[in-house]
């Protein structure tokens, strides 16, 4: 057997094959063919390392360089210079934004210093497609020492004492779930994954599934076992190709180990996983919409109780558990519960995976131990704002979620202290704005969104959401009056206090939270017909300031409408009536002389 | 592929399986391991240093101990190749020059089992661009 001195991680996660990194991985394994390296150097794809930023990432073993925005034509120059020579290729490090020097660990990122990564332990570390290397990484060991070695009880409270609570959104204990389930006698139970997210600008259910999909399915089969079920469902929506690819490798590897089907491990335990796809629709994230969806009907919430745990999917008592919370499973076993419940704040354990995006200089993927507070997550692991501009606001928790300020940059992050603090954990994203973002504009793209995946059962979200889009829209027109000010604040508690589900019960919170924390841009929009942050079109013009301008042309010929004129070196005007406030002469003016008035 | 029957068929696999990301974990995880850096540039090749470095690699490890092996640039010395840094836990690094399989054999048993220094050493007489800034 080749004994690899050098192993190069390639990321394979969706974000970094965009940006063509599966022909990176090829370019890569042919060069280190021609070199004759094919059994010192090993190339492997991995699962996502979180920089998303800067894909595609190439990660270097033993020394741990980390080349981001690595092109297929750069496979050359890596095996040349660093496989053949040892010499890094300095232009494809990472440079530090606050220092501007060059890190060539990825230790020394600040990205990566204040993570601790449970439940992405083997994204970038594995490969996801071959289950030999799972197992090398503890693997099926915490399943093996549950069926074998723990009674469904015994590994039911090790669940409850460490504290996992569910990271889909809703945070109800999870040990506590399996208990009921497990209490509930039946003739058969089901144990379900939502893979179904849902919140825009989140993916960390996907990177799991694409980075270490055998976890998932590794902490299937202990729920299973916990309550008695022995068929696994995994609900996933089907705009998710490669994690869907990647789970059946995954099932199909794990049936032909036996991890999977009968008498696993010689336990006499039975339990098998299948497939069902989702179209899709926010809703079904929501665990009595999927249940029904998954039985062909409408995915349509309906009232609990009876929960899921009681009365689920087919009538059968079920467990519908979240991705992430899945993948904290096996180590939880592993390492112990008094292990995990070290980590975290009182009554949040362990860590959360967040979805970093928006106006912030490391976009990507991080787990972070409850606690940390905001200010860390976006100026140390978040690199702070881009172009220097002024931190505004983060929304955190999607569109049920809330927006927090600056007062609450030093709130530790847990379930119960984002929820005090007006927004939510929710599945965790977590979208940074900069003094440019308007927040009305903000609170009506979160309705836009809304109103679109209301399943459309109950009255107060279907009509109240669409409504609440309605005022907004006034509200950005410059349209509306004090009257519309109440009237969405009203509405918005009608709207929270009487819906169905989750959906419409959080649907209000981007308004609410925005008026709470920036009434003042409200007020601006109502009463002054003004947007401070220059972004409603329908109360800002883009003004030439003739000091500045030095007639180069650059504006007139890039609008897009001709409405543009003046000749070189002269004044250049704009005309009002034909403008429609694209913004392309602001971008492409070097003199400051184009101004949003 | 063959079932894997039992939790002891499974540990036994894992057992052989571990060396495929043993490179990895380590790496993931440097703090209390032998780091020994090999310098494989031109002159470090054309003098022998990709012998010692296989070497390395298969005997540390058959010695039993932790360490990574890793390659590196130049480091300047290419009168003394081939030289390896060698970097034992909590110690400042020790670079060593004409390493041939005979005296990389002498470093192991010496310098990374006793902490007993070997000759050869090549003394640090430079000083690197952020050492000369914090001053």
């Amino acid at each position: 057997m080749a004994k690899f001195k050098m192993h190069m991680l390639v990321c394979g996660g969706t974000g970094c094959r965009a940006s063509a990194s599966d022909m990176l991985y090829d370019n890569l394994k042919k060069e280190i063919q021609e070199q004759g390296l094919q059994d010192e150097v090993q190339v492997v794809t991995t699962g996502c390392f979180g920089f998303c930023e800067k894909g595609p990432i190439v990660k270097v073993i033993p020394d741990n360089t980390f080349y981001i925005s690595v092109e297929p034509g750069d496979a050359k120059v890596i095996v040349a210079e660093h496989a053949i020579k040892g010499r890094k290729v300095e232009r494809l490090l990472y440079v530090d934004p606050v220092n501007k020097k060059k890190i060539a660990d990825s230790k020394g990122m600040g990205f990566y210093k204040k993570q601790i990564r449970i439940a992405l332990r083997n994204c970038g570390l594995i490969d996801p497609e071959n289950v030999d290397e799972y197992l090398a990484a503890d693997g099926y060991e915490a399943m093996g020492k549950v069926l074998t070695e723990m009674t469904p009880d015994q590994a039911i409270q090790e669940m409850i004492d460490s504290g996992l609570r569910g990271r889909g959104g809703g945070g109800f204990p999870t040990g506590v779930k399996w208990q009921i389930a497990s209490k509930v006698s039946a003739d058969q139970k089901y144990v379900v994954c939502n893979a179904d997210e849902g919140d825009p600008g989140a993916f960390m259910d996907r990177s799991i599934l694409e980075g270490d999909p055998h976890s998932v399915l590794e902490a299937m089969v202990i729920n299973g076992y916990c309550i008695g079920a022995t068929r696994g469902l995994i609900y996933i929506r089907a705009e998710y190709p490669l994690a869907i690819n990647r789970l059946k490798i995954a099932i199909n590897q794990a049936r032909e180990y036996g991890l999977l089907g009968k008498d696993i491990l010689g336990s006499g335990f039975d339990f098998d996983v299948e497939i069902r796809y989702g179209a899709g629709a926010f809703v079904c994230g929501e665990e009595t919409a999927l249940i029904h969806s998954m039985e062909g009907e409408r995915g349509e919430p309906t009232f609990k109780p009876p929960f899921p745990a009681q009365s689920g999917y087919l009538g059968k008592p079920t467990n519908v558990n979240n991705v992430e919370t899945f993948a904290n499973v096996p180590v939880i076993y592993n390492k112990g519960a008094k292990w995990f419940a070290g980590i975290g704040t009182e009554k949040s354990k362990g860590t959360k995976v967040f979805a970093l995006a928006g106006k912030i200089n490391n976009v990507g993927l991080i787990e972070i131990p409850m606690g940390i507070t905001l200010r860390e997550v976006i100026f140390e692991i978040g690199g702070g704002i881009k172009d220097g501009k002024k931190f505004k606001a983060v929304q955190t928790g999607g569109p049920s979620g809330g927006c927090l300020t600056e007062k609450h940059l030093d709130t530790p992050i847990d379930f119960d202290n984002l929820l005090a603090a007006g927004s939510m954990m929710g599945s965790g994203g977590m979208i940074v704005m900069d003094e440019d973002d308007c927040m009305v504009a903000v609170a009506k793209f979160y309705l836009d969104f809304t109103v679109e995946e209301s399943c459309g059962k109950c009255s107060p979200c279907r009509i109240g959401n669409k409504r609440l889009y309605e005022l907004l829209d006034k509200i950005t027109k410059g349209q509306a009056d004090k009257e519309d000010m109440d009237n969405l604040r009203n509405l918005s508690m009608v709207i929270r206090d009487t819906s169905l589900c989750g959906l419409g019960q959080t649907s209000p919170n981007p308004v609410l939270s925005t008026m709470d924390n920036f009434m003042a841009e409200y007020i601006a929009h109502v009463e002054e017909d003004r947007c401070p942050s220059g972004v409603c079109k329908d109360l800002i013009r883009y003004e030439i300031i003739p000091e500045n301008c030095v007639g180069c042309t650059a504006c007139a010929r890039n609008c897009p409408v001709n409405c543009i004129a003046g000749e070189r070196k002269q004044l250049h005007t704009i005309d009002q009536s034909l403008c429609i406030k694209c913004g392309a002469c602001l971008e492409k003016c070097k003199f400051n002389a184009v101004a949003i008035i | 592929m063959t079932k894997i029957k039992s939790l002891a068929d499974l540990k036994k696999m894992k057992g052989d399986l571990q060396s495929k990301i043993a490179l990895r974990e380590k790496s993931d995880k440097p703090e209390g391991r032998v780091i020994v850096k090999v310098a494989m540039a031109t002159c470090g090749i054309a003098s022998g240093s990709k012998d010692v470095m296989e070497y390395l690699v298969d005997e540390l490890d058959k010695r039993n101990i932790d360490a990574i092996v890793s390659q590196t640039g130049c480091m300047g010395y290419c009168y003394a190749e081939p030289t390896i840094e060698v970097t034992l836990p909590g110690n400042e690094p020790v670079v060593y020059g004409y390493v041939d399989i005979k005296k990389a054999d002498k470093i192991i048993e010496k310098y990374i089992r006793n902490q007993e220094l070997v000759d050869g050493i090549i003394p640090v007489n430079y000083q690197t661009i952020e050492k000369d800034k914090e001053e």
